[in-house]
């Protein structure tokens, strides 16, 4: 069986298990395997990201630098981990004085040469869109979902390369080919607010509010996401706008949990609580009637 | 031979030089290097008194070689050859080293900069010792024009080679003349009809006696060099018989064949056999035989049989092809430009949303004849906008996504438009987001307050960070950076002043003409202020938005420019070419031949008889491709030979 290294990081541990399980497990009924890199520890992330803050580039390169031992292509999950390591990468190839400072104080050289992916890129560019279609089991057909993006995964566009920065198709495409039908809203690549949710929570409110009336406004029964913060976002504005009610929420899912439902993965496995299988069910039914 | 006896002269060019380099501690130098009879220092060698103070002190030391420590060779190697001559020198005893551009301006620290320049200097020395006389290399003039692209540059240039006495042809690739000019309702500042003040100049260019018009064609390949260029053009036919067609339009009627008007952008829609727009040049029908439903083997006709019964007998279905040799003196290149493609601005929604345009396709709603005669309406519904939004330099002066420059035109042309807009939508809504204005020209700055103020036009300082649809709106989402604060817009229709860019053909023609590009794609000026007009290949000139994004007055300014220097160029039947050319030393050659097909420039054959390679010395330009090939050595560049060359090597790197 193919596999790739992957890097999980932090949240993919604690508050994001769901999406490592999904994707763990989608990733094998597709005939991969993400096999979890030695000795990885945070991605750095959640540090302030300005140029000249050196510490915060620290972590990632023993990361690459890590990962450089055993393979040259390192799989990512989280958007923040995506986007802190590919750029990481990225600039380690030049190699600049705040380079050489790095490499002195982690007393290793690394000056790029990973290859890091987001595990939509392994679909898109190595298993190929059309090869998931073929492995579909039960497709979610007619389930409008809306794919948000958020920032960390497109931008900056001319680092990352993963897709048009404004308008993006690489989740949608891979939503059309487990059956369901994406959904597009304007504000799927907005910013969700990131960790002013925590810090300022009055400014970044009405930013991950404004995104879930925008996918409910054109018809989107869930939202789909590939970065745990983005829906923590999602779901808590939601929970202090509307409470709890069933009728308001709109499910955040990941898209590796869609994706494992399609593959004919258990729900349970795939870590889905019972109002996030709501639309599902209701597909479903409308699909027995 | 008596060593030669050099005088050394340097030039502080103001503080320019003298500012970081010690010029005094350089003439000091200079003179104690062996044959060096004479140095001195001057604050402008090129001024009057700096041009008699070489001349006469050629006269007074009895000097063999000058040196002239100054500013790049570019700047003014003729200027001081021409004193060396004038003082009685061949032209070739005179070396330039410069100090300037590769010396003090490029360098702070004054110690480095003065060794370097001395440096410099000594090399030049080496160089001059050994130097050659030469004569100039005299080749006849072809005194013809070729104009390339028969837009508003090329019609003023072929017009004004044609009206100084010569013979022009213009080949234009499309059906008619007038290009992107005739495509505008009105001009800026003065607001005057595009078409009333291009439509007389297309009909002078069509009735000229000395222009020869060669419309539906293409530069196939141009061989030879300045004076004497031979251009293959191939040209497509009409099908229709210019000098018997009236423009009755029968032959249209019936033709079945229907597809998009690219004179209206594609918001219109034409026949297979057309005119692209009522004032074309040459004001006939023309089939266009991509989309013809058949012409071999033909299998419509209706044109043909319409044409006969009605009008007047003028289409030939059978044409074909020509090919046409022409030999001309000068080239003027006026190629144009186009927009850049607007759909890559995926933030601005342009080809998922249709009402929201480029400022092309705009100028077209404007014009009288345009799709709509002149009424602003939205293309998804027709309806009359009551808001819109024009978004300058989309896709301009984003060097990491998009095009890093500014296309010069888009400030006042999107302020005309506005003002168009408020004139015909009197209680509609104008917003135009823009970076800055650059108003710079005659009466422009006038001209765009006039729209601002008098017409009430809402101008917000900052960019467009999306447009979507919603509720049949477009909303507009952007910051107004003056007072900090996002704004949105629900707009009927939005505008893009989309940036210029090189016409698609220009990369290719460019290599066929052995002309530079720049880094944006457009055609390279031999010199940034001095040489504006002029390719760095000699003999081809430059006319027009193919050079760089330019208004119509600057355009036509450079056009009638270019024209007096191709006037310039052909006033004498010979011209004189650098001979500082490849020379082979026949014993040593063994007719290998492998210099012959990498010579950019086909100067090198061999001869049949002596089985050696020749250098045809009017084609060479001295590019030393062949000299760095040759097995044996045997070919060398006059005045840069190898003992040249190492003997300036050793006096670089010599303590």
């Amino acid at each position: 069986m193919q596999s790739y290294l992957y890097f999980p990081g932090c949240t993919l541990r604690t508050m994001a298990r769901d999406f490592d399980a999904s994707a763990k497990a989608s990733a094998r009924a597709l005939g991969f395997e993400l096999k979890e890199m030695e000795g990885w520890l945070c991605c750095g992330a959640v540090f302030s990201n300005v140029d000249d803050n050196l510490m915060a580039k620290a972590g990632p390169n023993r990361i690459l630098s890590r990962a450089k031992r055993d393979g040259d292509t390192l799989a990512t999950l989280c958007a923040g981990c995506y986007n802190v390591l590919k750029r990481t990468n990225l600039q380690a190839t030049h190699n600049s004085p705040s380079q050489q400072s790095i490499n002195a104080f982690n007393e290793e050289t690394f000056n790029g040469g990973v290859e890091v992916v987001h595990f939509l890129e392994i679909l898109r560019d190595r298993i190929s869109f059309p090869n998931v279609e073929k492995s579909v089991k039960s497709p979610l057909t007619g389930l409008r979902v809306g794919a948000y993006y958020g920032c960390l995964l497109l931008r900056p566009s001319g680092e990352m390369k993963l897709d048009d920065p404004h308008r993006p198709s690489i989740m949608e495409d891979l939503l059309t080919s487990i059956g369901c039908t994406p959904i597009d809203y304007p504000s799927r690549t907005e910013c969700c607010g990131s960790y002013l949710s925590v810090s300022s929570t009055d400014y970044a409110e009405p930013l991950a509010s404004n995104i879930v009336k925008s996918a409910r406004s054109c018809g989107a029964q869930l939202i789909a996401v590939s970065c745990p913060l983005c829906k923590y976002n999602l779901e808590t504005s939601q929970l202090r706008n509307g409470g709890d009610s069933t009728d308001y929420y709109l499910p955040v899912v990941y898209f590796t949990q869609l994706l494992g439902l399609a593959l004919g993965l258990d729900p349970q496995q795939l870590e889905l609580d019972p109002r996030q299988m709501k639309p599902i069910h209701e597909i479903q039914t409308l699909r027995v009637s | 031979m008596p060593a030669k006896r050099i005088g050394v002269f340097i030039c502080h060019c103001g503080l320019n030089i003298a500012g970081t380099v010690r010029v005094k501690e350089v003439v000091e130098r200079a003179s104690k290097q062996p044959n060096v009879v004479f140095a001195v220092d001057h604050k402008y060698l090129c001024s009057e008194p700096g041009q008699t103070l070489i001349r006469d002190s050629v006269k007074q030391q009895h000097l063999d070689a000058v040196v002239v420590a100054a500013c790049s060779p570019a700047m003014h190697e003729t200027t001081f050859k021409n004193v060396v001559q004038s003082a009685g020198l061949n032209r070739y005893s005179c070396e330039i080293a410069n100090i300037r551009e590769q010396g003090s301006w490029v360098h702070d620290d004054s110690d480095k900069a003065t060794t370097k320049a001395h440096l410099t200097v000594r090399q030049s020395i080496e160089k001059v010792r050994l130097n050659e006389p030469l004569q100039p290399i005299t080749v006849p003039v072809t005194r013809r024009v070729l104009v390339i692209g028969g837009g508003i540059a090329g019609i003023r240039a072929a017009l004004d080679v044609a009206n100084g006495g010569y013979e022009v042809y213009l080949v234009e690739k499309s059906g008619t003349i007038g290009g992107r000019m005739a495509q505008l309702s009105e001009t800026f500042p003065t607001l005057d009809c595009s078409t009333c003040i291009l439509g007389p100049l297309m009909v002078e260019v069509y009735r000229h006696p000395k222009i020869k018009l060669l419309r539906l064609a293409r530069v196939e390949e141009v061989s030879g060099y300045i004076g004497n260029f031979k251009v293959r053009v191939h040209q497509e036919p009409a099908y229709v018989d210019v000098a018997k067609c009236n423009a009755c339009g029968e032959c249209a009627k019936v033709c079945p064949a229907e597809l998009p008007n690219e004179f209206d952008l594609g918001l219109t829609w034409r026949k297979a056999i057309y005119t692209p727009f009522s004032q074309a040049v040459p004001p006939a029908y023309v089939l266009d035989a991509k989309n013809c439903l058949g012409l071999l083997p033909q299998a419509c006709g209706e044109c043909k049989k319409a044409c006969d019964e009605f009008g007047t007998s003028c289409i030939n279905l059978d044409a074909w092809p020509q090919t046409h040799e022409l030999e001309v003196g000068a080239i003027i290149v006026s190629t144009g430009y186009e927009l850049y493609d607007a759909t890559k601005l995926t933030e601005y929604g342009y080809g998922i949303y249709p009402d929201v345009m480029t400022s092309l396709e705009f100028e077209r709603m404007l014009s009288a004849s345009g799709p709509t005669a002149g009424e602003i309406r939205r293309p998804s519904d027709g309806h009359v906008p009551r808001e819109i939004v024009f978004i300058q330099c989309a896709g301009q002066r984003e060097p990491e996504t998009a095009l890093p420059y500014c296309s010069k035109i888009c400030c006042m042309y999107t302020a005309r438009h506005a003002m168009m807009f408020r004139h015909k939508v009197p209680d509609g809504e104008a917003y135009v987001f823009y970076m800055d204005i650059r108003a710079g020209g005659k009466g422009y700055e006038e001209f765009v307050k006039r729209c601002q103020e008098e017409k009430g036009l809402l101008y917000l300082r900052g960019r467009v960070a999306k447009v979507y649809e919603e509720n049949n709106k477009l909303i507009v989402k952007g910051v107004d950076t003056l007072s900090g604060k996002t704004v949105q817009i629900n707009a009927d229709l939005v505008v893009l002043a989309v940036g210029m860019i090189p016409s698609s053909e220009t990369h290719d023609l460019a290599s066929k003409l052995k002309a530079s590009l720049d880094a944006n794609g457009f055609f390279s000026e031999a010199h940034p202020k001095l040489r504006p007009l002029e390719s760095p290949t000699a003999g081809i000139f430059l006319a027009g938005a193919g050079q760089a994004p330019k208004d119509i007055p600057d355009t036509v300014a450079q056009a009638s420019g270019a024209a007096s220097k191709a006037l310039d160029l052909l006033s004498s039947p010979t011209l004189e070419r650098e001979p500082t050319v490849a020379k082979v030393i026949g014993e040593l050659c063994s007719g290998c031949g492998i210099c012959i097909p990498l010579c950019p420039y086909t100067a090198l054959s061999l001869n049949p008889k002596t089985k050696v390679a020749e250098v045809s010395e009017a084609l060479c330009e001295g590019c030393g491709t062949c000299i760095a090939s040759c097995p044996s050595g045997s070919l060398s560049l006059r005045n840069l030979t190898d003992e040249q060359i190492l003997a300036m090597v050793e006096a670089m790197v010599a303590t």
